[in-house]
């Protein structure tokens, strides 16, 4: 059974962290980060070839790591799949014992590194949950044809962006989504507690009842920040905090220490996390390290996470 | 109108090949009025083919290259002067007219077939309708989303806007919060909260036949 929907219906404080497979065929490096991940977070949540740029597909990673016994999340976008397809992966990763998945409509193939790829969109993120969701209550693929043996049964996800303008519309589409049988929510990255508090209300106002986790981006430093601001949809590191990476650059510099942005970052994502837990504003959070994953259980232990 | 754009001269030069004489056929309606098969554009052809030292034959223009009665009579002379090819300045589907209607002559385009659009501006085309089979500008503000969003998304937006421009071309509007802003125009931001069945595309199964007289 779902590690995640376990600790999240049980009222625990869930905590994922995200992976990327590799652009490649040599799976050693993360199932590395996977050991350093094992037993500190309640899942690993492999992405689908984030920002359009080509990997190996998630469904790989989330096997191997499905039978090094560490619970995996498969992430599964639109973009490349149809409905036949997106169904077909569902149906082998069950067959393989994954049984969290987490719905993406995907960024375009423009913005990510095969730009002739042909962007395929038969569902977005809203319709995958609703063919996943349908294909369990009818035990029916995508043609209404029987499937053997019965559907499997997955612990279904999506994501949000909490600083959106105008935020009606994704208030709205988180509402389609929990719908359409999501029954935890990811954010975006969460630099600043007044934009994610007043994004709680909302969904709150709007009665709708999800588990809600918030993501967690440690930065490394106050290039990278500025970098997020202008380019990641979503994104608004407050200029306090890029001053302050500055500042640990231009220290670090004087004094010849290395990383000291980097160990800031994780001293600040350690302090959102737990803010977040302290003050019961979400059930969880996703840590996103964009390849710094084997700083997640460093980050957990400073924000005294122990699951 | 059908959106259609010149080919670079070259590749319709490479079409033409070692063909002597050549016969082309505009269109006036739609190519006419993008200025890529009116009768300016045709003169242009007509000047650069001969200059490369090929015969221009006959010329004429169809009042729609889409309707096969009436290229059927204008393609008669055309196909008497006997070209070696025949190249038609219309969308793609005026060429396919043309041809059938060209007897054994080989029919090359001259143009790019672009989308359906709004000519918003005098010269200035934006794409506003992708054909899907099955309309949903009743709930969307009179706003398409499966044009108008990079994504063809129809639950709603993507989270990559920013500054209400989409991720794909940043020099476009977000369609979807286009459309939020129309329904709150008119009132009716009630319709973003209707629940959207999937429609599929069962049926635009291309190629597709309407016919009213019961029959192909």
């Amino acid at each position: 059974m779902s590690n995640l929907k376990d600790a999240l219906e049980s009222g625990k404080f869930g905590v994922t962290a995200e992976m990327a497979p590799p652009k490649g065929y040599d799976f050693t490096e993360q199932m590395e980060t996977a050991e350093v991940l094992r037993g500190k977070v309640h899942a690993v949540n492999v992405t689908d070839m984030q920002s359009a740029c080509l990997k190996a597909t998630g469904l790989g990673l989330c096997i191997k790591l499905k039978q090094a016994g560490i619970d995996p999340i498969l992430q599964m976008t639109g973009r490349d799949r149809n409905r036949m397809a997106i169904m077909g992966d569902i149906l082998s990763a069950a067959g393989f014992g994954i049984d969290t998945m987490l719905a993406l409509t995907g960024d375009h193939p423009v913005v990510g590194d095969c730009k002739d790829s042909k962007p395929v969109y038969d569902l977005d993120s809203v319709g995958i949950l609703q063919m996943l969701s349908k294909m369990e209550q009818t035990n029916c693929d995508c043609g209404g044809n029987e499937i053997a043996g019965g559907a499997p049964k997955f612990y279904k996800g999506a994501s949000v962006t909490p600083l959106y303008d105008p935020i009606f519309l994704q208030v709205n589409k988180l509402r389609q989504k929990v719908e359409a049988g999501a029954m935890y929510v990811q954010t975006q990255g969460i630099f600043d507690l007044d934009v994610l508090k007043r994004f709680l209300e909302m969904v709150d106002k709007a009665g709708i009842k999800v588990h809600i986790m918030a993501g967690i981006i440690p930065l490394k430093g106050a290039g990278g920040a500025k970098y997020m601001n202008e380019n990641v949809p979503g994104i608004a590191v407050p200029q306090d905090m890029i001053d302050k990476l500055a500042a640990a650059a231009a220290e670090g510099k004087e004094k010849g220490i290395k990383g000291l942005p980097a160990k800031l970052g994780m001293e600040m994502a350690a302090e959102m996390i737990a803010k977040i837990k302290d003050e019961k504003l979400c059930d969880g959070v996703h840590v996103m390290a964009i390849g710094a994953e084997k700083n997640v259980p460093t980050i957990l232990d400073m924000a005294g996470i122990a699951i | 109108m059908i959106i259609t754009q010149k080919k670079p001269i070259e590749e319709v030069m490479a079409m033409v090949g070692d063909a002597k004489t050549v016969a082309i056929v505009g269109c006036g309606s739609c190519a006419t009025a993008c200025q890529t098969g009116g009768e300016p554009q045709i003169a242009e052809l007509t000047a650069i083919l001969e200059q490369a030292g090929k015969k221009v034959v006959a010329t004429t223009v169809a009042d729609y290259c889409c309707m096969n009665l009436g290229v059927k009579a204008k393609m008669k002379p055309v196909v008497a002067a006997n070209p070696d090819c025949v190249i038609c300045m219309s969308c793609g589907d005026g060429v396919q007219c043309v041809a059938k209607n060209a007897g054994s002559i080989p029919t090359y385009p001259s143009n790019d077939t672009m989308y359906l659009g709004e000519a918003v501006r005098f010269g200035v085309w934006e794409e506003a309708c992708r054909f899907c089979g099955q309309c949903v500008l009743g709930k969307t503000g009179a706003i398409c989303p499966i044009t108008q969003c990079a994504k063809s998304l129809v639950n709603g937006p993507c989270g990559g806007q920013k500054n209400g421009k989409c991720e794909v071309n940043p020099e476009n509007d977000c369609a979807w919060i286009k459309i939020y802003e129309r329904l709150q125009a008119t009132n009716q931001l009630e319709k973003l909260m209707e629940r959207r069945e999937d429609k599929g595309y069962a049926a635009v199964a291309y190629p597709r036949t309407i016919s009213l007289r019961g029959k192909k």
